[in-house]
């Protein structure tokens, strides 16, 4: 089936994501539905460790489809993202050919193109994606490429093909699905914007923060996940923290809390396993100051 | 008038039904301009994406369309705010989930970025008298200049050519000496048919550094405000990868502002999106939502970050001194210029400049034309 038509509603998405254990909310299921509906790249920008590169993976696996990513840094470009051919093994079939004497009766022409085949192309994530569609492309981080390569990309995500000189343009049969992420170091191209369906990320609530604790560590006692929650919930309201605690550090508080046999969360326990919570020193301490305050019920 | 064709009431279901359809679209479209004089650039193509997007959730469907139409018109975290205040002006507070904020106190008393034009007869005549010394003018402070030496102040400025310093860049490129690039000599075999040749090299390029210009506008910096801005205008439009803001009691983001061509309708813009001109000073607070919101995220993590002010702090002192630190834990370099640095018999008193100096790897004047060269200068070598 069409990955535009496999889920029905915005609720029917919801609830397969929920299958594979990512919990999404109305606004974020809706604006997921409708990118795959409108056939749409879909923006995903909030704080780190509110679930974007998750969506992406959670995406694919309920699709049953690949995922393909591509990490974003700084002085990315075409080469890495798209193909690259395959130089040493050129060379090598250059000189094999030379060795055994063989088949360069065909002249120089048919040599060349011998050597820019299909078998001597890297195939990079952005044009993997484009032939082996449907599929998911994550392009995860992509404030941390250059603008130059927000143009290029805007090329490939527009029209879904690739021009290789050597052998042609490749069309994406069914367009893949993209999931672009950004933790807003610098503000994106508009016209990259444009193409995109936007959505803001926050921090879950306590209800549907606790429904992930306990799908993704069910090895947490209900109890325990509660009392995790609800502290970092509390953490999170503090403003002037460094570096407030996403989702993925309440897991892993939970997670090692339940390692060190912990059955409730009081002030000795908290303060020895905060920092799997948090990761500054001040934060640490500000945090371990008010830990009677925080886990107060 | 003859017998009604068959089919008919199927016809005028259809008629009927495209007409909601049509004032649907109309409503949307409606909010869609309502939306962009709201400051949010919607675009023809967002706004049709938005009619599509509407369409497939339905539009009876209020939270729905709320979000489609969010998903396909807003673009950064600053859209979003605006989206829920015309959302709910415009259809009438249906999604009371998303309370929406207060409007900001739009343009609290903007103070003049310069104080108007003198009449004709005066500026011509201080004209003559400062071209013959644009070299006084250079020195002068600019808090004590006159309209005249102003306006003739603002010229000078045009000529400031500000660059960016430099860092090593992850990328490499081709250079004479260097380390051996592999892929390149064997591409350059490969046109040989396989004979070698000559060894390439390559090595890693150059790359401009970012720079961070945070600007004091409370009520002890008026009189610099605008040569500041003058400044940092000069960098946004001379094409530095810079980042302008102004502190005071908020912090604002004036980068896009400045990007306008003509200086003085740059510091307009500038001028009218901050609202906390001539206003107190809360360094302190001011530094922190910066590194919160953009600093800590990438934007001076290894940038030049200058910091214009006098360093009169309303809060606490000890707070600035730990922002500052911090700061310098991001940056490349941190550089504070500040106005009376410059003058004779300046002592770092103020408790805000005492607790933050150890943090800071420069500390200069910033008062005159000469003292902005040298900062400029500074800068381009950090």
């Amino acid at each position: 089936m069409e990955p535009s038509e496999a889920f029905s509603s915005a609720a029917d998405l919801a609830r397969r994501l929920g299958e594979t254990g990512y919990l999404a909310d109305e606004a974020l299921s809706t604006v997921g539905w409708l990118a795959l509906r409108l056939q749409r790249p879909l923006l995903l920008e909030g704080e780190p460790g509110t679930g974007k590169t998750a969506l992406a993976e959670a995406i694919a696996q309920t699709l049953d489809i690949p995922l393909v990513r591509l990490q974003c840094y700084e002085g990315i470009d075409a080469t890495q993202a798209l193909y690259d051919w395959d130089f040493p093994r050129q060379i090598l079939h250059l000189r094999a050919l030379q060795a055994t004497g063989g088949d360069t009766t065909g002249g120089l022409e048919e040599v060349e193109d011998q050597l820019f085949d299909d078998r001597f192309l890297l195939a990079r994530p952005v044009l993997r994606a484009l032939r082996e569609s449907p599929v998911v492309l994550l392009i995860d981080e992509i404030d941390r490429a250059d603008d130059e390569f927000e143009a290029f990309l805007l090329e490939v995500l527009s029209t879904w093909q690739v021009t290789i000189p050597e052998l042609g343009t490749i069309t994406a049969a069914t367009p893949p699905i993209v999931v672009l992420t950004s933790n807003r170091t610098r503000e994106l191209h508009d016209a990259l914007k444009r193409r995109c369906l936007y959505h803001w990320i926050e921090h879950p609530d306590l209800e549907r923060e606790l429904a992930i604790v306990r799908s993704r560590a069910p090895q947490v006692s209900a109890a325990l996940a509660t009392q995790v929650v609800a502290a970092i919930q509390r953490i999170r309201n503090d403003h002037q923290l460094i570096k407030p605690p996403g989702v993925a550090e309440t897991l892993d508080w939970a997670r090692a809390l339940q390692e060190l046999g912990t059955s409730t969360l009081d002030v000795e326990t908290a303060a020895a396993s905060l920092g799997a919570a948090v990761k500054y020193r001040e934060d640490a301490e500000r945090i371990r100051a008010a830990l009677d305050t925080i886990l107060a019920r | 008038m003859s017998s009604p064709p068959p089919g008919m009431p199927a016809q005028a279901l259809t008629l009927r039904h495209r007409e909601v359809l049509h004032q649907a679209d109309e409503m949307l479209l409606g909010f869609a301009r309502a939306l962009r004089s709201a400051g949010v650039a919607v675009t023809a193509d967002r706004e049709r994406t938005m009619l599509e997007a509407v369409a497939a959730v339905g539009f009876h469907d209020m939270g729905a369309t709320y979000l489609a139409a969010r998903a396909t018109l807003c673009g950064s975290p600053a859209d979003l705010e605006r989206y829920d205040q015309v959302f709910v002006a415009w259809f009438g507070g249906v999604r009371a989930g998303h309370s929406p904020k207060p409007p900001p106190a739009a343009a609290v008393q903007v103070a003049p970025l310069h104080d108007g034009e003198g009449d004709g007869e005066a500026t011509g005549e201080s004209i003559h008298a400062i071209a013959s010394a644009t070299e006084v003018l250079r020195h002068r402070d600019v808090a004590t200049m006159s309209l005249a030496e102003r306006t003739a102040l603002a010229g000078l400025f045009a000529k400031l050519a500000p660059q960016a310093p430099q860092r090593r860049a992850h990328r490499h490129t081709p250079a004479h000496r260097g380390r051996v690039d592999a892929r390149a000599t064997l591409r350059e075999e490969l046109r040989r048919m396989g004979e070698p040749g000559s060894i390439r090299r390559r090595r890693r390029g150059l790359r401009p550094r970012r720079i961070v210009l945070l600007i004091d506008v409370s009520g002890s910096m008026t009189s610099y405000a605008d040569s500041l801005l003058r400044l940092a205008h000069r960098y946004v439009t001379n094409g530095t990868p810079v980042e302008v803001f102004t502190v005071g009691t908020r912090l604002t983001h004036v980068t896009r502002a400045l990007r306008q061509k003509d200086p003085e309708r740059a510091l307009v813009t500038a001028g009218s999106m901050v609202p906390d001109w001539s206003g107190g000073t809360r360094l302190a607070q001011g530094l922190a939502i910066f590194q919160q919101r953009w600093g800590r995220r990438g934007l001076a993590r290894g940038a030049v970050v200058v910091l214009f002010s006098d360093g009169w702090e309303r809060d606490d002192p000890q707070a600035l001194g730990e922002q500052v630190r911090r700061l310098q834990l991001l940056a490349h370099r941190v550089i504070w210029s500040n106005p009376h640095r410059g003058k004779d018999g300046y002592l770092p008193v103020q408790q805000g400049i005492v607790a933050a100096l150890p943090f800071v790897d420069d500390f200069v004047s910033g008062h005159s034309m000469a003292a902005f060269e040298d900062l400029i200068g500074m800068v381009a070598h950090a």
